[in-house]
């Protein structure tokens, strides 16, 4: 016990200061958000603590900078909002975090206790609202229970599956006294996480790694929300077996990894989906086999047996059935089975064993290489290829949706978790610029890039202010088509190319928008000032937009039609 | 499709709070799930109450609802009753229209079912009935011919049998 707690110990405190006392026994030092009238006593009591608070122009981007803040720190990202619309502006960022597994605690002000129910000005059951996409939440109903609730809502918020947990404070309760105290542990009976793997489980799973001809892993979010990562690389080298990421999972193993195959799934690469559709040993830990991963599930992997780890059991036989079920942390179960692999004895024919699958992956390699012609148009994978080149693919890469996140997904390659946060499961537009708020505020010395399309800058770019304001340094690459890209592909593919509402040739000029706010505005239009507008960018201590004008009906290829099995891909 | 799927009873207990019930309601309805009838009442410890949910489901949807409902962190447990382990009941109030004609056949059949009457009127008859859903079935299928005014059911309430 530090002293410093101590200090706090039995004393009166208001609610306001409860809050700030709990905030910082778990270690809070940021936090994102907007005040209002419900909230106005806590920030009375915050504006006299040492906790930062960074003042976003929308309470969406203060969810969405927690989320990127969660995901570069590896802290609990808090937020603070008022009530009514502060609470319902952060459902979009709270449904993102949701399905990405963040951990969040969100909390809203809420009007004053005995106005609950009438109607109330600013008044919205937020917990109500948000009960389906949180982990959980809570009204907190009387004083006594703040604390108690705020110390689970952390333990909640970072443990087992992460996620966001949102408490509601009516504005009585954060000015009324009670005795603060402390309180050892935060125990929940019904509340038990799973994370060490069954034993007999994964000897099976060590048996099957052994017998595997044509073994695939497949890692996802999990991997890296376990930091799993060294684990991983670990049993993929010494098992020999290659690697295929979903979105979230890129960085979880080394994009430049001789083993590393790329993305699966919809967009993934050629070589990923053909691996996993002829695999005979699918490895799959921390995923969910989303649609956008499986395609056509029926197909998918068809040929595999699949040893499914994830440390959710409603993850697993949810879309996909599989061989072996095994619940658990990812990292404790990568470890164990490296262990089982050491202590066993060597398969001394491995490299011989696993020669074939190799050479028939590197034959899929070849044939299908994510690949573009830069022509006098600039291409959008020319800029973000550049982009990877120019930050030696150190940067921390967030996106908004669409277009842009697949080709930053594909053409900027991860070496490390940590570096590439995207709204993967919601498919947020938006997301990018304040989760690059949140990521430049807990690694102040990386640079910090926002892969963006014209269309979903255009949904969160007052959060420019923001990173103005407090000199947080990030980079917008803007590839710009003035379309709403993705849509427009669809429409190009499927829909004879009705392009019906996804035309944004009417959008403000962007270098003059970065201007008005006090950041840099560079523009690109040809492909020869590709990279000096990135050099120049990249090189400025301020906030810099760089738009580029790419060419305007660039598709993002590969791409399997939703619902079919991830072979049928298009590939130009 | 939904009605060729089995039903199952699951059981479980939950903290005794505001809004558990919608949690769990929330997740049938957000996931897609149907619910057949719900129950819910505290149990001898006022903390803790005891849902007794009717749903139908296929073997792999089952699994996903039990696994879905032990994530909610409000609920303590959750079993899903094989039938031959648990005793279930189910309790209907039945208004009954009783013309004069009829009178008699009522009370008979009030009696084979082990019914009680608990009003009675000129034109009818309110008839409390306990069982299992089929006797429940079969004796609302006696009743129709003569005329079911209103019925209010109570969903299916089960407790597993303790070992012999």
């Amino acid at each position: 016990m530090s002293p410093k707690v101590n200090e706090t110990a039995e004393k009166q405190m208001t609610g306001a200061q409860i809050l700030m006392a709990v905030l910082k026994e778990e270690g809070v030092d940021t936090i994102f958000g907007f005040p209002g009238g419900a909230v106005i006593d806590i920030y009375d009591e915050l504006a006299r603590t040492d906790i930062r608070h960074i003042l976003v122009r929308h309470e969406q981007a203060a969810v969405h900078a927690a989320d990127g803040y969660a995901r570069a720190s590896r802290k609990v990202g808090v937020c603070l909002v008022t009530s009514g619309p502060g609470a319902t502006n952060t459902v979009t960022g709270i449904a993102s975090a949701f399905m990405d597994s963040i951990p969040l605690v969100v909390i809203t002000g809420q009007v004053p206790t005995h106005l609950i129910g009438n109607d109330a000005f600013q008044e919205v059951d937020i917990v109500g609202i948000t009960r389906p996409c949180t982990k959980h939440n809570y009204l907190v109903k009387s004083i006594g229970d703040l604390a108690r609730i705020l110390r689970e809502a952390f333990m909640i918020a970072r443990s087992g599956r992460p996620g966001p947990v949102l408490v509601d404070i009516p504005k009585d309760l954060t000015q009324v006294q009670t005795v603060f105290s402390l309180q050892e542990t935060v125990h929940l009976k019904s509340y038990n996480p799973t994370y060490r793997p069954n034993k007999r489980q994964l000897e099976k799973v060590v048996q099957l790694i052994q017998d595997a001809r044509r073994p695939l892993i497949f890692a996802g979010g999990g991997v890296i929300l376990s930091r799993a990562s060294g684990e991983l690389t670990e049993l993929a080298h010494t098992c020999i077996m290659p690697v295929t990421n979903s979105l979230m999972g890129l960085g979880s193993f080394p994009g430049t990894d001789p083993l590393c195959l790329g993305m699966i799934g919809m967009h993934g690469t050629y070589t990923s989906n053909m691996a996993t559709s002829a695999c005979d040993l699918l490895l799959a830990v921390g995923v969910r086999f989303d649609d956008r991963v499986t395609g056509k599930t029926d197909a998918f992997a068809s040929q595999a047996k699949i040893v499914h780890i994830d440390i959710d059991p409603t993850s697993i036989r949810k879309n996909v059935l599989v061989t072996v079920p095994l619940v658990g942390d990812c990292r404790i179960t990568l470890k164990h089975l490296n262990e089982l692999i050491r202590q066993g004895k060597p398969v001394d024919d491995l490299p011989e064993k696993r020669a074939e699958w190799l050479d028939q992956i590197a034959a899929w390699r070849q044939k299908g290489a994510l690949n573009y012609d830069q022509t006098h148009i600039i291409k959008p994978q020319y800029v973000v290829e550049k982009l990877y080149e120019l930050t030696r693919g150190q940067a921390i890469i967030t996106t908004e949706v669409g277009q842009n996140q697949m080709w930053a997904a594909q053409y900027y390659r991860f070496d490390r978790p940590d570096h590439f946060m995207t709204s993967g499961g919601l498919g947020c537009m938006g997301y990018g610029l304040p989760a690059a708020i949140g990521a430049q505020m807990a690694c102040p010395q990386k640079t910090v890039v926002d892969i963006a399309g014209d269309g979903s800058i255009q949904m969160n770019s007052q959060e420019l202010a923001t990173a103005v304001q407090y000199g947080l340094p990030v980079k917008i690459v803007i590839l710009n088509n003035r379309y709403l890209g993705m849509v427009r592909q669809w429409q190009e593919l499927f829909y004879d190319k009705r392009y019906a509402c996804t035309d944004m040739a009417h959008a403000p000029d962007f270098v003059k928008l970065a201007e008005a706010y006090g950041a840099v505005g560079l523009r690109a239009t040809t492909p020869a000032e590709v990279i000096p507008v990135l050099e120049a960018g990249l090189s400025s201590p301020n906030v810099a937009i760089m738009d580029f004008w790419i060419d305007r009906e660039e598709c993002v290829y590969p791409m399997v039609p939703a619902g079919a099995p991830i072979t049928e891909m298009l590939l130009v | 499709m939904q009605t060729e799927d089995p039903k199952h009873v699951i059981t479980m207990l939950v903290d005794n709070q505001p809004g558990v019930l919608s949690r769990v309601s929330g997740l049938f309805s957000g996931r897609g799930f149907n619910i057949d009838s719900l129950c819910v009442a505290e149990t001898m410890d006022p903390q803790v109450s005891r849902i007794t949910l009717v749903t139908r489901a296929n073997a792999l949807m089952v699994e996903q609802i039990e696994k879905q409902l032990n994530k909610l962190i409000n609920i303590i447990k959750v079993r899903i009753m094989e039938k031959n382990r648990a005793v279930q009941r189910e309790m209907a109030l039945v208004c009954v229209r009783a013309k004069p004609e009829n009178r008699a056949e009522i009370l008979r059949i009030a009696d084979i079912f082990r019914c009680k009457i608990i009003d009675a009127g000129l034109e009818h008859y309110i008839l409390e009935v306990t069982g299992d859903a089929e006797k429940l079935t079969a004796i609302l299928n006696l009743l129709k011919p003569i005329g079911i005014k209103k019925i209010a059911r109570t969903g299916t309430v089960a407790l597993f049998r303790e070992p012999k």
